[in-house]
């Protein structure tokens, strides 16, 4: 795990995180959320399931849906199943969720023509609260998913308790009440430590644009086994320090 | 105009086929009841037709909701012509040992007409039926066999008719009959859906008269007695059967006889059609095969070494030295108990099988209305509540409604596990009674759980949360009444190491319901195998620049977009399977890439120059990595 030495942390900060992530460890309470509401907390009941959004800077480029399946893994593992709602352009263009890339998680696939129904669909499910989750995946600017559609959603979710997810591709943010909306592109992966010709681990750049209950900021998201970390730039990555003197921010699924 | 009077539960219930069995213990053994039985049975079966009457309102209605009967006379036809002979035999009796052996002698065991039906090659034109219904019809020239697993590899199970002429043969093993006939298609044979449709069917066949019964894999027995003459006679009534059958799909063989023994033996052995008088049972039975008497093949080749070739050799034989050789034989070991029931000196009723319970309510409105929504939850309310006393559970629900001008519409909804909630069968109308077109308006709807399963009340927890998995069963079923039940899928794993048969797509009802397919255990891949996130279905062609014959790809061009590819590890090469495919697919070598702006996809090649399989080989994109 790396640990980047910006200027800004002091040592005072380093141990607070990884007194953190040694006490997540022998407890085990360190749920998802990463550091919701501005805080580097692992509280539990600050990060409530709602609805969010994420808009994939390339059509073909599946680090947005693996910054969801992310956060949704540790739900699916727990033998809740999830619910994928695709509209077929989104299956046409950007392909179908592969089981065994996922490592097999309980899914529940839906396949339909249009964006209404798959807000109606997402709705039905979150009402479900056997769910772990609802990730739905809506081509472009449509009518239907107007601000009212994600306020229906994002209510649904809260009063429910089950995660929504929104992926958008080939769209521009309009309005919308998603609680949190990320922008998502992959980065060039880390070394493979066995073959340096080849690409070793993902490593995403998330832009988080628009939050209700937290800072905005850009983070370098690199999938873990044990959840998704996010760091504050990366060696040999140009990324603007927009973030103030916190320098981790880590979160497990 | 939702009131309770207004909806007359329609259901059968379970406990009324019972009225014919009253006549089948006591007359037999004492005959000085017989009047009073008699007198006791008659209302009962009167009042069951009124019953019918009063709940067929049309045509269509009465075939929805009553069992079709050929005509209401029909069993006191069968019963009067039981009292003339003194013996009313029963065909719902199931024990025939039960039968007290003294009167059995003066007794017309031969006064009843059996109908055997065999269907030569039931699950081969089960298949084509099913095939032409998913929009693959097969050609009639290709042959095509269908397989079970035998212990040694996979058998022939059936063959249709141009296999048969290629020398295919059931019984043989696939790669034997490989040689034989090279371009022989080979499906699995699904022997359970074969069963449960020849049991559909024997439900279906109660046009013609009410008692029927399966027999074997492959063959059904009718107790057609009094039932003949509304058809016009028995011969008319094959005629018609068969017919009916050749409509369907289905060749068949039949025959009546006095017995189900000389029944089943005509129908395989005898003759087209062939009808067998009591008075002409034994000399038509004498030149049968002994295989004619439903033997297991050790017995019918142990008679044929003991020089019995025909029935009519067994029956010469004094039945001293039979009964004392086969005492402890079971029934399709012992040729002396076949012989008996093949002449009726040993009683083989048929052992019909009870409908199914029914389940419908209606709602007969005083004037027509154009909407049909503010009466559906007291329909399901009652429904529910019929259900609920017969302890089922709804699985496919139909509401009917009939316009004033005779047009009758259906719309039907399924749910994943049977349920009889009332609000949530009402849920899954929404949105759907919209489509139906209500033209003048309409005065009568029924609401009917076609499809119904046995629902045993359980308690799971104390306090009142949801039980596990019913949520997602009650989601499955909206999902299903709005986009389809085939449209939410639950993607499993498969034993295959070929990327897009990896995974199997099927349908989230069918994995609930009770013809779910048995999990297989999958072999985890090997870790190093890394699997991408996304599919795409089917792959995309790509233009790659790579160095001939097996090198990397450097550079290629998907949709329209040039991708540099700047690391990569690969490749992995994936043989096709070779068991499945024939035998000129490719193999195929994966790589892992990753472009300039750090995006990765998985492409393959298809074959390798020079392999013989083809052109050059050609590239696609498969997958994404995140």
């Amino acid at each position: 795990m790396q640990h980047p030495a910006t200027p800004a942390s002091g040592p005072r900060d380093a141990d607070r995180t990884a007194l953190l992530r040694d006490l997540a460890q022998r407890t085990g309470t360190m749920t998802q959320g990463y550091g919701a509401r501005g805080h580097d907390t692992t509280d539990q009941d600050i990060h409530q399931a709602t609805l969010a959004e994420v808009f994939a800077e390339t059509v073909t480029d599946a680090a947005a849906v693996g910054f969801v399946f992310a956060h949704l893994e540790a739900r699916s593992r727990a033998g809740k199943p999830l619910l994928w709602v695709q509209d077929r352009l989104s299956r046409r263009e950007s392909g179908q969720p592969c089981l065994a890339g996922m490592g097999d998680p309980a899914l529940l696939y839906l396949e339909v023509s249009r964006a209404t129904d798959v807000l109606w669909a997402m709705e039905e499910g979150l009402r479900c609260t056997d769910l772990g989750g609802v990730v739905g995946e809506v081509w472009g600017n449509a009518p239907a998913l107007d601000f009212t559609a994600t306020k229906r959603l994002a209510l649904r979710a809260e009063a429910h308790g089950v995660p929504a997810w929104l992926i958008r591709r080939a769209a521009t943010p309009d309005l919308s009440a998603a609680r949190e909306r990320w922008r998502l592109a992959s980065l060039p992966a880390a070394q493979d430590p066995d073959d340096a010709r080849a690409p070793g681990a993902p490593v995403w750049r998330a832009d988080l644009f628009r939050a209700r209950w937290r800072a905005t900021g850009q983070w370098v998201a690199h999938p873990e086994a044990a959840g998704l970390r996010m760091e504050h730039g990366q060696a040999g990555q140009s990324l603007p320090d927009t973030g103030p003197a916190r320098t981790e921010n880590r979160a497990a699924g | 105009m939702t009131g309770k009077d207004k909806l007359p539960v329609l259901a059968t219930p379970p406990q009324t086929p019972a009225v014919q069995e009253t006549p089948a213990t006591t007359p037999a053994t004492a005959p000085a009841t017989t009047p009073a039985a008699g007198a006791a049975t008659l209302p009962a079966t009167i009042a069951r037709h009124e019953d019918e009457t009063k709940a067929g309102r049309a045509g269509a209605a009465a075939r929805a909701v009553a069992r079709p009967e050929p005509t209401p006379e029909s069993p006191s036809q069968g019963q009067s012509q039981g009292q003339s002979q003194g013996q009313p035999q029963s065909p719902s009796q199931s024990q025939p040992q039960s039968q007290p052996q003294g009167p059995a002698q003066d007794r017309d065991a031969t006064a009843r007409r059996i109908l055997a039906l065999h269907f030569p090659h039931f699950a081969i034109e089960r298949w084509l039926r099913d095939a032409t219904r998913r929009g693959e019809a097969l050609p009639d020239d290709l042959p095509l066999a269908l397989a079970t697993d035998g212990p040694h590899g996979p058998v022939i199970h059936a063959v249709n008719r141009t296999a048969a002429q290629a020398g295919v043969q059931p019984g043989a093993r696939v790669v034997d009959m490989r040689a034989l006939c090279p371009g022989l298609r080979v499906e699995h044979a699904d022997t359970g859906a074969d069963r449960a449709a020849l049991d559909r069917l024997m439900l279906w066949m109660r046009r013609w008269c009410p008692w029927s019964a399966c027999d074997g894999a492959a063959g059904l027995v009718l107790d057609s007695s009094g039932a003949a003459h509304l058809w016009g006679g028995e011969a008319a009534m094959l005629r018609d059967i068969e017919g009916r059958l050749a409509v369907l799909g289905l060749t068949a063989r039949s025959a009546i006889a006095p017995t189900h023994g000389a029944a089943w033996a005509l129908a395989r052995m005898g003759g087209l059609r062939e009808i067998c008088a009591p008075e002409a049972l034994a000399a038509r039975i004498a030149p049968l095969p002994v295989r004619a008497l439903r033997l297991d093949a050790d017995t019918v080749l142990m008679l044929q070494r003991l020089g019995l070739k025909t029935v009519g050799d067994l029956a010469a034989v004094p039945r001293i030295s039979l009964a004392r050789r086969f005492s402890r034989a079971a029934l399709a070991q012992n040729p002396l108990l076949r012989l008996d029931q093949m002449t009726g000196r040993l009683a083989e009723p048929v052992n019909s099988p009870d409908d199914p319970p029914r389940f419908a309510v209606q709602s007969r409105l005083a004037e027509p209305v154009q909407d049909p929504t503010p009466h559906l939850p007291a329909l399901c309310t009652t429904l529910c509540e019929t259900l609920a006393v017969a302890g089922f559970g709804a699985r496919r629900i139909t509401l009917t409604v009939y316009r004033s001008d005779g047009e009758v519409s259906q719309v039907s909804a399924a749910t994943s596990q049977p349920t009889r909630d009332a609000a949530h069968l009402c849920r899954l109308f929404d949105g759907r009674i919209e489509r139906i077109d209500p033209g003048f308006g309409f005065d009568l709807i029924t609401l009917a759980a076609s499809v119904a399963e046995t629902l045993a009340t359980r308690q799971t927890r104390l306090d009142t949360a949801s039980d596990d998995g019913t949520g997602i069963a009650r989601m499955m079923d909206r999902f299903g009444a709005r986009f389809g039940t085939q449209a939410l899928r639950a993607p499993t794993l498969q034993d295959s190491h070929i990327p897009e048969r990896r995974e199997a797509w099927t349908a989230a009802m069918m994995a609930s319901g009770a013809q779910a397919p048995e999990a297989t255990a999958t072999r985890p891949l090997p870790a190093r195998h890394v699997r991408p996130l996304r599919l795409f279905s089917p792959p995309e062609e790509v233009r790659v620049i790579y160095a001939v014959p097996e090198g990397p790809p450097a550079q290629f061009v998907w949709r329209r977009v040039t991708h540099r590819v700047t690391r990569f590890a690969g490749p992995e090469r994936i043989a096709p399977e070779w068991w499945r495919v024939p035998p000129g697919a490719r193999l195929r070598d994966y790589y892992r890439i990753e472009d300039q702006t750090g995006q990765r996809y998985w492409i393959f090649r298809e074959g390798v120059d020079g392999d013989g399989r083809g052109a050059h080989p050609r590239w696609f994109v498969q997958g994404a990595f995140a």
